[in-house]
Parts: structure tokens; C-alpha cells; sequence
């Protein structure tokens, strides 16, 4: 299976994607902001970081680089497309997913575990995942996911929530919710599912000598989902 | 301008350099050339109080491939791997604008590293503030934390440790001390030593702006009650045009482009094209016309002091410029060859066609001044008569409820959760271990580092102060299984002009200097700063030091939580009862004075190595050093990490609990090892005639000292845990 992962100036999660992809078996190509063409791809990745600085709003500047065209045309045609912190902001501003990530609650950067919730397995994502709580990793300061009430009920009523932040039984409340994000959302797609954002990093947790090993659980089952 | 006298010494000189200044150049300066000498013959440049001391520093080593003197030291971790390493202060800049302060020293301390050729691989932090009653602590914490992740996260460099402490000498002078690793090949290091005729002196990186002039000078100086009008010398950082810089800079240093390199920190393009010059035995010139400029009519004397951030000078081979540029422009960075190397031995400059300054570069370095500074001897304070019967009254539980929870030993979660710490991929020991440890990416190898400092033994006795902080971070090191291999040093005093003062700096330097030597554990980098005074208040005198060393196959890597039911726990080394000076002295009985405990070095060296050998049979489930508080707090530290608690057996030998349990003596260790294993680390241990007692044993959630003394991990936890995050709120 083939994959992209694409370097904005000031991507920073760019080699660990590379890594995490190979690691289980996908082909990587690192691919840079200012090429027109993606290679054949069965998954792009846009990955975390602080694309031109961040002193815009949050992937704002990113999702305006020649390559987003490109992979706009590829996530209207049906291809894969995941962005993970940056790019989950990335994804917003350049309108594949819908919502806006906002500083977070304390107004302080992130970085911990977390245990995330995962609701809708009927995607390439998440099929087949035989677990539903997953520990995963976050690394942000704007990861607080907002939608108007509008938004929201459209979402909910598509399924379009990937996975929520939850204590490690699953249960989703305020006090486990790490950056105020609306209905503890962590990670959303388009209507069609084959567009994730998530703020948590699954490619930190590939190692038991990391912070954990359920990133493998999620790409492993990614790469048979595409197979 | 006309220069004279009176304007020197608003730079900052005093009335013997000015003159000296005369002579040497057999004239009298024009402005910029003032401006030059007062930026390379300030404090903070010229070294001129310590250069005399720092030369006892023990610097050498079978593993270093650079000591002191470049950007960066530079040491050997094997398989062609090298491991390039440096602390450096930010503490003037911190304290005026503490996140643009704070955040661009960790800038500055990542250029110096990836100058060498080295990809940053771990930040690590050393900050130091006030009272925590003082009205100022809290937003100086706040924005230095906010400025150190701002920087660092944005790079994408992991903060994998650091150290925080709470003193009233900090009050009005907070210490910022950022360390940086990287990781180069052995033949890619680059210097920055210039060398050959009529080379490209090539500008890259950020514009030039009229932010951080004179720093330098003002990192020279004490404060007043002026010094919110300083706030325009404090630089501003760009952690995103750093990030392009370090990418660009690596790439063009993949080929063979360059001849030197050198970031302009401090003193801007004054300090890094003279010692780029100095160090080639060579002279520059420069056009200042072609300096890329972010501010309208800059004047020579302004370009060339301003400490513009994310800046590089490079001097390439000859007919390289078009590869060069290519990538700096793929990066959008701006590139501009500046000048070229000359045989003159001379730094002149020009600007709109005129020669604005002409100086022979030996003045400005080797013939800058250099001081012995008066200094005095202190003597070791007499022990404490403490009346023993205080100690019947205090109650365990409470004593050690205090202890847990005092700002210098609570937890800093609230800190490094706001520091990316995983980013890499690599960080196998997060922020709140012994030392952080990070993979050697794509090899078996890891490499741990630590930063710690202990003001309070150094000033009460900063000879054996200075010994102890070096200790300390050899035992954090050996905790996690690494094999100590060489330290950086930031030397944080006040004024070298005070006989107390520059006493502490010498004595803590020979501390430091006895103590690597013995240790076999060189310094390879520093910095100093001094004038950390306000109000004629100095700080107390606060060595930093950052030990790094390397862990051959990581598996093996030691964390401190406890592991498993039934284990047991020994500790390694004697307990004396020392009570002077550690934290139960301080904040249970109020009694700061007497000697801080006494460092051996025999013993250091012995405990430490035999424990390296126990972790490399396979012995060690967990290991912590006892440091501030005792034993005791070690435990507790040990019990909430792993959540389990321990069953802790009466001491056996006559010395009262509250002095085995609350004591600071120094060279030991806590280890858990499984019980079947007794009888051989036993032997080993006795064979290395290396002292141990039993302590206890693990068991579930609970800490058991005795019948009437009990206590959940739970309470333990919240001791630790709440105090710094119900402080920030």
C-alpha cells in the first residue's frame, strides 16, 4: 500500500508519520508543499506540526499551499485522507471537515496520554478495530474542536464523530475532556468517511518503549483496511 | 558622533579599557567601533572575570572531540555516532519579558547546536525563581514555561527534563538556564573556524532589526529599578523561521559547501564574523549595504549590535553561492553574500562606500581584558547543635506530608505537560524521571541527560557545593542505566566586582573541576553569567550542570516506579543523619545554617559504577537517587510512580528515624531488586566494600513505617501532585 505524507514549512510530526507508516508496511513518499502533483497514493497524510509558524490561525496558511489542491481533488474523489493535529487543523481550514479547532480551555499547550472513544467503525479507519477504547497521545495547543448547534446536529445525525476523549472504561464527561472541545470530540470526518481529523497522534504510540503501543493497533488495522 | 570617555562608559566599559581601547588601536574609536569593542568586551562575551578560573576546568577525556571554546562540545558516543551538547543562560532577558526571554534562549541554544552540524534531539531546562510568595513568581513562572514550549514545541524538539526551584534570592533576578542535544556523524561536524583568502562571507537566515541591541551588554550588568525601560534589548523569538534555518543549514551542510559557520547570538554580527576570523587568523569585510535589513536607515552601529534572532554567518567555498542560495531560498530564507575572508588580519566595514570601521581583530580578542578579580575564601560553616529532642516531637506522617508537597520537591507535571516531550518518537523516559532518555534514532543506543543545581550547599559551602551538583547528576544519570560521559556547565553568580561573589565562583568552580576530574567526567561547554543582582542583592550562587551519558542498549533503560509485590528495596550507601542544610532543616525547623553534607568522591565513583554493573547483570526493576529530602521522599517518589506501596523495616543501626529517614547524605541510591537475587547483589555489593541496608519491601497501596504510621499511595500522590497546579491557578 502506497502513502503520502506531506511537509509544510514548519511540519515537525512529518518523520515520525514516515516512520509510523513504514514501520507497518506502507510504502511512504514525503511529499513537499510547493509540488503540484501527489504520487499514487492509497492515503494521504497531513501531519502534525506548526505549518508556517502557526501565527496565522492554525493551519490557515497551510491549506492555502499548492499541494492542498491536489489533495482537495483526491478527498473529493473518494481517496484516504488523515490529518492528525496540524493536520486536523489543516483539514478544517481547507474545509474537508467541517468545524473550527479553538486555543485550548486553560490556554496552555498539552502534552499527555489520553484515552479516546471510538464510535463509528463503519470507515477504512477504524473497521475491523477489535478494541473501542484506544490510549493514544496529544501535543497541542488549539485542539479545542467548535461547531455551531447547526453543525453539530448535522454531524451527529451522519455519524461523523470518530472518537471521543474518555476516561479508560469509555466514559466521555468534562472532567476527563483535556481542551474543552465541544462534546469531547477528538476526531471527526466528512459526510463520505473517508476524510479523518484527530487531534491525538496515533504515530506516538507505536512502541512499548514510547508512551504506549495502541498506535500499532490503529495502523495495523488501517493498513488491512486498505489492503 | 564624536566619541570620548563619558560615552564609553555608558557602554558599559570602564575608564582603563577606554583607554586601553586607545592605545591598542593608537587613536580614538569612531561610534561603531566603540559599539564593537563595548559588545566583544562586555562581560558576558569576553569572560574577562572567569577565563582566568574557567582554564582549571577539567576538560578532557578520552570520549571528547571538542572541549570548551567552540559553539558547542562536542563528545563521542560511538559507531561513529557523536553526541554535540550546551547550557547556556538567559536569565537578564527572562526576567525583563519572561516569555520572549525565555523563549529565545532556547533558540539560542538550539542554534549553537545545529551550527555544528547536529539535529537537535532534546531540550532540557534549568529555571529558578523567586519566592513563591513574592508578588512577580507567578507570572514570571507562567510566561517563562509559556516562552520555553512556545519555542521548543514549534521546532518540534522534545523537552525531555528539567529542574524548578523556589528560592528569595531569585526574587528579583530569576535564572534561566537552556541546555540542548544533537546528534551529528562523527565526520559531519562543522566549526567555525574560517579559513582561505577571498571566501564568500555569506548572511542567511532572518532579517536584521533594530531588537536586542546591546544585550549583551545588558546581560553585563545588575538591575536597578529602571529595568522595564531595558524591555527593547530583550530579543524577540521566531521559533518558525529557526525551524526553516535548521533544515536549510542541514541540508547545505549534507554537501561540501561550507568552510565555517557560526550563529550570531550574542553581540549579533560583531561577535560571530570576529571569532569566525579570529580562530581562522584571518580579516573580514563586510558591506553592511548588503545586510539584509527588516528596518528602514539602520546605521552601521545598529546592524552591527543588534541581536536580531534566527541569524547565521557562514564563510563557503568559492563559486558555491548559486548551491547555496538555492536552498536557503527553497526555504524562503533570506541569503546575501555579505563580504569576503582577507589577509589583513582585520574586521573593516563598510557602508555606502565608506570604510566605517577598521580593527585588528587580535584586539578585540585576545587582547581583551581579563581580570583576577579579588576574591574570598569561605570556610566551612561549624554543624548545627540541633536539639534532639525536637526531633521526638515531629510526627512522620506531617513531616513528610510538608516535605512532599514544598515547591522544591512537589511535582512539576504542571510544567513539562506544557512542553512536548514525545515529539521525535524517540523519548523513552518522560520529564519527572531521574534523568530524560532518548533513543539514538533507528539504533539500539540512548542517550540520558540531566540538569540540576543545588544553590543552597553552594552557598553555604561552595566548594563542596559545587562537587555535589556534579555528583548529582552523575547518580541521576547512573539511576537510569546510564554510563555518565560528560557535563556542560552554566555558571549563574552575582558580581565578579563583590569579594564574596567572585569567592563563591572560584570555589565552586574548583568543586566542579575536583569533582569531574575524579569522576572522569569532563566539562565540554559552558557558559557564565554573572551580575545576577538587583539592588546590590546577588543571587546565591547557582552552578547548573547538565550531565549527559549514554545507555548501549536501551532495553535496559532504569526507571525509579516500583515494579513488583515482595520486591525488595536496599539502600545503597550510607546514611549518616546529615540534617544541616536539607530541606527538613529549611522548612520544618527553620535552621538555615551549618555545612551541606559532605561529598566523598571515593565513594561516589565506587557506589556509582557498582551499580552500573548490577543494572548491567540484569538485577535493578527499579532505581532512584536520594537527593532532597532523604530517604523517605525517595520512597514516596518511587511508590507513587509505580502505585504500590512499601512495607519499611525499623533502621537497624542507632540513629534516629527522623534523621535516617529526612537525612541528605550524599552518594546513595534506592534499588528494587527481586528477592531471589539477595544473596548475589549482596555479594557483589560487599565485594565493592559498597555499604547497603535492607529498607523494606513492596507491597499494595500502602506505605507502612510503623504501627501507628500508614499511608496510601493516594495521599501520597496528592501531597506531591497538588501544590504547584493549586499555585497556578
Amino acid at each position: 500500500m502506497k502513502s503520502s505524507v506531506i511537509t509544510f514549512p514548519g511540519s515537525n510530526c512529518d518523520r515520525d508519520m514516515d516512520v509510523a507508516l513504514t514501520k507497518f508496511g506502507f510504502k511512504n513518499k514525503m511529499v513537499w508543499h510547493n509540488d503540484q502533483e501527489l504520487p499514487k497514493s492509497d492515503l494521504i497524510v497531513l501531519p502534525g506540526g506548526f505549518s508556517y509558524g502557526d501565527y496565522l490561525r492554525c493551519g490557515s496558511m497551510a491549506s492555502k499551499s499548492k499541494i492542498m489542491l491536489s489533495v482537495i481533488n483526491f478527498a473529493k474523489s473518494g481517496g484516504l485522507v488523515m490529518g492528525i493535529c496540524n493536520g486536523f487543523q489543516i483539514l478544517v481550514e481547507a474545509g474537508l471537515v467541517p468545524g473550527v479547532l479553538l486555543r485550548n480551555k486553560y490556554l496552555q499547550f498539552i502534552c499527555k496520554n489520553v484515552h479516546v472513544k471510538v464510535d463509528n467503525k463503519e470507515n477504512s479507519f477504524f473497521k475491523n478495530l477489535d478494541k473501542k477504547v484506544l490510549e493514544f497521545h496529544i501535543a497541542h495547543n488549539e485542539g479545542n474542536y467548535f461547531c455551531t448547534k447547526d453543525q453539530l446536529k448535522e454531524i451527529e445525525d451522519n455519524n461523523q464523530i470518530a472518537i471521543y476523549y474518555c476516561d479508560q472504561n469509555g466514559n466521555t464527561n468534562d472532567q476527563i475532556n483535556p481542551n474543552g472541545s465541544i462534546k469531547n470530540i477528538a476526531g471527526i470526518f466528512n459526510k463520505e468517511k473517508n476524510v479523518l481529523g484527530m487531534m491525538p497522534h496515533p504515530e506516538r504510540m507505536i512502541d512499548e518503549s514510547l508512551s504506549g503501543e495502541d498506535g500499532s493497533i490503529f495502523f495495523k488495522n488501517l493498513l488491512n483496511n486498505i489492503k | 558622533m564624536l566619541v570620548n570617555e563619558k560615552i564609553a562608559i555608558e557602554h558599559g566599559l570602564k575608564s582603563d579599557e577606554y583607554k586601553k581601547i586607545c592605545k591598542l588601536l593608537k587613536r580614538t574609536p569612531n561610534i561603531t567601533e566603540l559599539g564593537i569593542f563595548s559588545a566583544m568586551w562586555n562581560e558576558h562575551c569576553s569572560y574577562k572575570s572567569s577565563r582566568i578560573h574557567l582554564k582549571k576546568l577539567h576538560t578532557k577525556g578520552k570520549k571528547v572531540i571538542q572541549g570548551p571554546g567552540e559553539n558547542a562540545g562536542v563528545i563521542d558516543i560511538e559507531d561513529g555516532d557523536a553526541l554535540v551538547f550546551k547550557i547556556e543562560s538567559h536569565n537578564h532577558p527572562s526576567f525583563i519579558e519572561p516569555y520572549q526571554g525565555a523563549a529565545t534562549g532556547v533558540g539560542g541554544i538550539m542554534r549553537d547546536v545545529f551550527t555544528m552540524g547536529a539535529r537537535p534531539i532534546a531540550n532540557l531546562n534549568s529555571i529558578h525563581f523567586g519566592s513563591t510568595q513574592h508578588k512577580k513568581t507567578k507570572n514570571l513562572l507562567r510566561g517563562v514555561v509559556h516562552g520555553i514550549g512556545g519555542y521548543g514545541n514549534c521546532m518540534g524538539v522534545p523537552t525531555i527534563a528539567g529542574q524548578t526551584s523556589f528560592d528569595r534570592s531569585y526574587n528579583g533576578n530569576i535564572l534561566v538556564n537552556a541546555m540542548t542535544l544533537g546528534l551529528v556523524k562523527k565526520d559531519k561536524i562543522f566549526y567555525s573556524k574560517a579559513a582561505g583568502l577571498n571566501k564568500p562571507v555569506i548572511y542567511v537566515g532572518s532579517k536584521t532589526g533594530r531588537d536586542g541591541i546591546h544585550g549583551a551588554s545588558m546581560a553585563s550588568a545588575s538591575f536597578d529599578e529602571k529595568i522595564e525601560e531595558k524591555k527593547p534589548t530583550v530579543q524577540v523569538g521566531d521559533p518558525f523561521t529557526e525551524k526553516l534555518l535548521l533544515e536549510a543549514c542541514l541540508e547545505l551542510m549534507s554537501g561540501d559547501s561550507i568552510i565555517a559557520i557560526q550563529d550570531m547570538g550574542a553581540a549579533g554580527l560583531t561577535s560571530s564574523s570576529i571569532e569566525m576570523a579570529s580562530k581562522g587568523n584571518l580579516g573580514i569585510e563586510i558591506n553592511l549595504n548588503k545586510v539584509p535589513c527588516r528596518e528602514t536607515k539602520m546605521t552601521p552601529y545598529e546592524i552591527m549590535l543588534s541581536e536580531s534572532q534566527e541569524r547565521m554567518l557562514i564563510v563557503l567555498e568559492s563559486g558555491k553561492e548559486e548551491i547555496a542560495k538555492k536552498i536557503f531560498d527553497k526555504w524562503n530564507l533570506d541569503f546575501a553574500v555579505i563580504g569576503k575572508t582577507t589577509n589583513t588580519k582585520n574586521i573593516e566595514l563598510f557602508f555606502d562606500n565608506e570604510q566605517v570601521a577598521n580593527i585588528p581583530v587580535n584586539t578585540l580578542v585576545e587582547n581583551s581584558p581579563m581580570y583576577d578579580r579579588k576574591w574570598k575564601k569561605s570556610k566551612l560553616p561549624k554543624k548545627n547543635k540541633i536539639n534532639k529532642t525536637i526531633f521526638k516531637s515531629l510526627k512522620i506522617k506531617d513531616t513528610l506530608k510538608k516535605i512532599l508537597s514544598s515547591p522544591n520537591v512537589c511535582s512539576k507535571e504542571w510544567i513539562w505537560q506544557q512542553y512536548d516531550h514525545t515529539v521525535m518518537g524517540d523519548t523513552i523516559q518522560k520529564p519527572g524521571g531521574d534523568s530524560g532518555v532518548v533513543r539514538v534514532h533507528k539504533t539500539d543506543k540512548a542517550i540520558a541527560a540531566t540538569v540540576d543545581s543545588s544553590a543552597t550547599y553552594c552557598w553555604a559551602h561552595p566548594l563542596t557545593g559545587g562537587k555535589q551538583v556534579v555528583c548529582e547528576t552523575w547518580r541521576n544519570l547512573i539511576s537510569v542505566g546510564a554510563k555518565p560521559i560528560a557535563v556542560t556547565n552554566c555558571l549563574n553568580f552575582g558580581s565578579p566586582e563583590k569579594e564574596e561573589n567572585m569567592g563563591e565562583f572560584v570555589e565552586c568552580v574548583q568543586g566542579i573541576s575536583e569533582a569531574c576530574k575524579y569522576l572522569d567526567y569532563p566539562v565540554v561547554s559552558g557558559n557564565v553569567s554573572f551580575y545576577n543582582e538587583t539592588k546590590d542583592i546577588g543571587i546565591k550562587p547557582t552552578p547548573t550542570i547538565g550531565g549527559v551519558g549514554l545507555i548501549k542498549d536501551y532495553k535496559k533503560m532504569i526507571t525509579m516506579d516500583f515494579k513488583e509485590i515482595d520486591n525488595i528495596i536496599l539502600v545503597i550507601g550510607k546514611t549518616e543523619g546529615h540534617i544541616d542544610q536539607s530541606l527538613l532543616s529549611r522548612i520544618i525547623l527553620n535552621e538555615n545554617n551549618g555545612p551541606p553534607p559532605e561529598v566523598n568522591l571515593f565513594n561516589e565513583k565506587n557506589n556509582g559504577l557498582t551499580l552500573l554493573n548490577l543494572i548491567e547483570k540484569n538485577f535493578i526493576k527499579s532505581a532512584h537517587d536520594v537527593s532532597l529530602g532523604g530517604i523517605i521522599t525517595a520512597i514516596s517518589k518511587m511508590c507513587i510512580k509505580g502505585n504500590k506501596g512499601i512495607q519499611i523495616k525499623k533502621p537497624k543501626f542507632l540513629i534516629n528515624e527522623v534523621e535516617y529517614f529526612f537525612a541528605e547524605d550524599q552518594g546513595r541510591y534506592l534499588i528494587e531488586i527481586n528477592p531471589k537475587d539477595l544473596k548475589e547483589v549482596s555479594k557483589i555489593l560487599d565485594k565493592n566494600s559498597v555499604h547497603y541496608d535492607e529498607i523494606g519491601k513492596i507491597i499494595d497501596k500502602e506505605m507502612i513505617i510503623d504501627q501507628k504510621t500508614k499511608l496510601t499511595i493516594d495521599e501520597l500522590k496528592s501531597y506531591n501532585t497538588n501544590w504547584l497546579k493549586s499555585y497556578m491557578v
